[in-house]
């Protein structure tokens, strides 16, 4: 019988995979486990705490520290976990991408660590973003966390897949991925499809570039989904191969594989979305809000913070951005910001009146660019409005071109 | 020491001012970011539900043994083993919901707190303050105010065997055998 991509990249790393059926439980063999500022001290405690006589790690050259979390740290104890952490790499030789390099789950991707039917792990509830570059990646807690970095194995219930088809390619030229990602939210709702994987198709999918499958793939968490796993091929190679040279394979279904369902959603008359506080599954067109006055707007996060929202949010900046608005930008990786530097992109970011941090997660986490005050109205390009998350304000999620052209204008 | 099999005690009914369950809790109201530094579990107890509205007084009214009864999509959203930890640390004994956003499903159970699903549980009319009996081997769960039984989902072979063990860490020093044919270390 035929196995889809989830099935596939679980049979070949367990040994138990005649039991890689969906609803069985495996023992899963990880080949990339990450923690991250947030998580990473909790981590250490547990391996220090259960495992004091023994060797702690089972492959360093497969083990990473990322600090995306609060970066740099902006109080004494988020300050004390990275010292932590990062005293604790030293000590065992794990890999470590300290502060100020970005979002860990991208500078894993773009420094060639995790690569299309990879197992991955991390303590980021996004770390499913690897479903865009066609790998299984999961967010875990720190006891899974700590297991997985000294036995090299989770257990994991095999999830059933659903195969979604996009229809169309959108006309519309203000209609981008973060657009499709909610299309696929609003249609499923926060647990419609809980504890599944979809697998993704579609003319729109297949002619995607990796900014716009991360895009999409990092809103699986939102959906409740296990992953949004969306095959690879030879143009995403091409492109990862950019950002770092090596081999990378492209994994594909069985053409005979079994879904548990199929779903076909059209795209082709698509309108720009918005998903309204407080929650990323609230989403309507953009055109419901028109006129909303705006406070201010935030791109970045592992969601809206690569070089094509860059690039997408500078265009529609020309005249710069409106005056009782403020615009702050976290770009996704340094290496974002060394393609925006190069490409004019911050400059034309900076003189249209940007606040341009370092590299890392932004909006989502302690204020670490800054939260929001009762009564202010945000419009972010992250994956979550829950309320209180950012602040006391309210959150709307949108695409980088629609929050261009907020902070242009100043409203909806 | 052998884990019990049969819990029982007050419950706890996560209902909104509408009276309804509350549902897609995220894991910013359970253990809100600001707390996120905190690595001792005795520390997270106080911060539990502080960004859920309503139910911020929670920590000081709950007793230990207590049993939370959630509704649709209970700890969606982050990967934090605080939202699970910081309710150990209250005493709380199990928790019984429509359904569970999946990471936090995994780090209830491989902190081997007992959750288990039960999709009609509201539906049965559950209230704050009445106790409850729920035999964890059958799933079987008894208002004892009401009269009322229900049934939830048995546990996994898996959750059942690292509930036993007293959580992940020691399982796996087990040998993690559960129904997998393969050990684990």
């Amino acid at each position: 019988m035929g196995k889809t991509i989830i099935e596939k990249i679980f049979s070949e790393h367990t040994d138990d995979s005649s039991r890689v059926i969906p609803g069985e439980t495996i023992w899963l063999k990880i080949d990339v486990r990450s923690a991250r500022d947030f998580g990473g001290a909790n981590v250490v405690k547990h391996l220090i705490k259960e495992y004091p006589d023994s060797e702690k790690i089972e492959n360093v050259a497969k083990t990473f520290f990322t600090f995306d979390c609060v970066s740099p740290a902006n109080t004494i104890p988020y300050a004390e976990n990275q010292q932590i952490s990062r005293v604790f790499a030293r000590e065992e030789g794990i890999n470590i991408y300290d502060v100020g390099q970005g979002i860990g789950t991208h500078v894993l991707i773009e420094n060639g660590h995790i690569r299309p039917g990879m197992t991955t792990v991390g303590t980021d509830s996004h770390f499913n973003i690897m479903g865009a570059i066609g790998a299984f990646g999961q967010g875990m807690g720190d006891r899974d966390i700590a297991f997985a970095w000294k036995t090299g194995k989770v257990w994991f219930d095999v999830p059933s897949c659903v195969r979604v088809n996009l229809r169309g390619i959108p006309s519309n030229p203000d209609v981008s991925a973060k657009d499709v990602v909610l299309r696929l939210i609003r249609e499923f709702g926060a647990s419609g499809l809980l504890g599944k994987v979809i697998e993704l198709y579609g003319d729109y999918i297949e002619a995607a570039g990796l900014d716009e499958r991360i895009t999409i793939g990092s809103m699986g968490t939102e959906m409740g989904l296990i992953s949004i796993i969306i095959p690879p091929n030879e143009a995403l190679e091409k492109e990862l191969k950019e950002w770092t040279p090596g081999d990378f394979g492209i994994i594909a279904a069985d053409s005979d594989a079994r879904y548990e369902a199929e779903y076909t959603i059209d795209i082709g008359n698509l309108k720009p979305l918005i998903a309204a506080p407080f929650e990323p599954h609230n989403v309507h067109p953009v055109e419901d809000y028109q006129g909303v006055k705006v406070d201010s707007v935030f791109v970045g996060s592992c969601t809206g913070g690569r070089i094509s929202d860059l690039r997408a949010l500078a265009a529609e900046l020309d005249n710069g951005v409106a005056k009782d608005i403020n615009l702050r930008v976290v770009p996704a990786t340094r290496r974002t910001i060394a393609k925006a530097i190069e490409e004019g992109v911050y400059a034309r970011l900076f003189d249209a009146g940007a606040t341009i941090s370092h590299a890392a997660c932004g909006g989502c986490a302690s204020g670490q660019i800054g939260m929001t005050g009762a009564g202010e109205i945000q419009v972010s390009t992250g994956n979550r409005n829950f309320k209180g998350k950012q602040g006391a304000g309210e959150t709307f999620l949108s695409s980088a071109k629609i929050a261009g052209r907020v902070a242009a204008k100043g409203t909806l | 020491m052998a884990k019990p099999m049969k819990l029982s005690g007050r419950i706890w009914a996560l209902r909104g001012p509408d009276g309804a369950a509350i549902e897609n809790i995220d894991t910013d109201m359970i253990y809100h970011n600001k707390h996120l530094a905190v690595t001792d579990m005795n520390e997270m107890a106080q911060f539990i539900f502080g960004n859920l509205d309503g139910w911020r007084d929670f920590p000081g009214k709950v007793k230990p043994g207590d049993i939370l009864f959630v509704g649709k999509n209970f700890g969606s959203g982050s990967s934090r083993q605080h939202a699970v930890d910081g309710f150990i640390a209250l005493g709380i004994q199990a928790i019984v919901g429509e359904s569970f956003g999946a990471i936090y499903w995994r780090n209830a159970v491989n902190a081997g707190m007992p959750v288990l699903r039960a999709p009609d549980v509201f539906g049965s009319g559950i209230e704050s303050g009445q106790e409850v009996e729920i035999d964890l081997t059958t799933g079987e769960i008894t208002n004892l105010s009401s009269g009322k039984a229900f049934a939830a989902g048995p546990m996994g072979n898996i959750q059942m065997d690292v509930y036993k063990a007293g959580g992940l860490f020691e399982y796996g020093r087990q040998g993690g055998k559960s129904a997998m044919p393969t050990d684990v270390v």
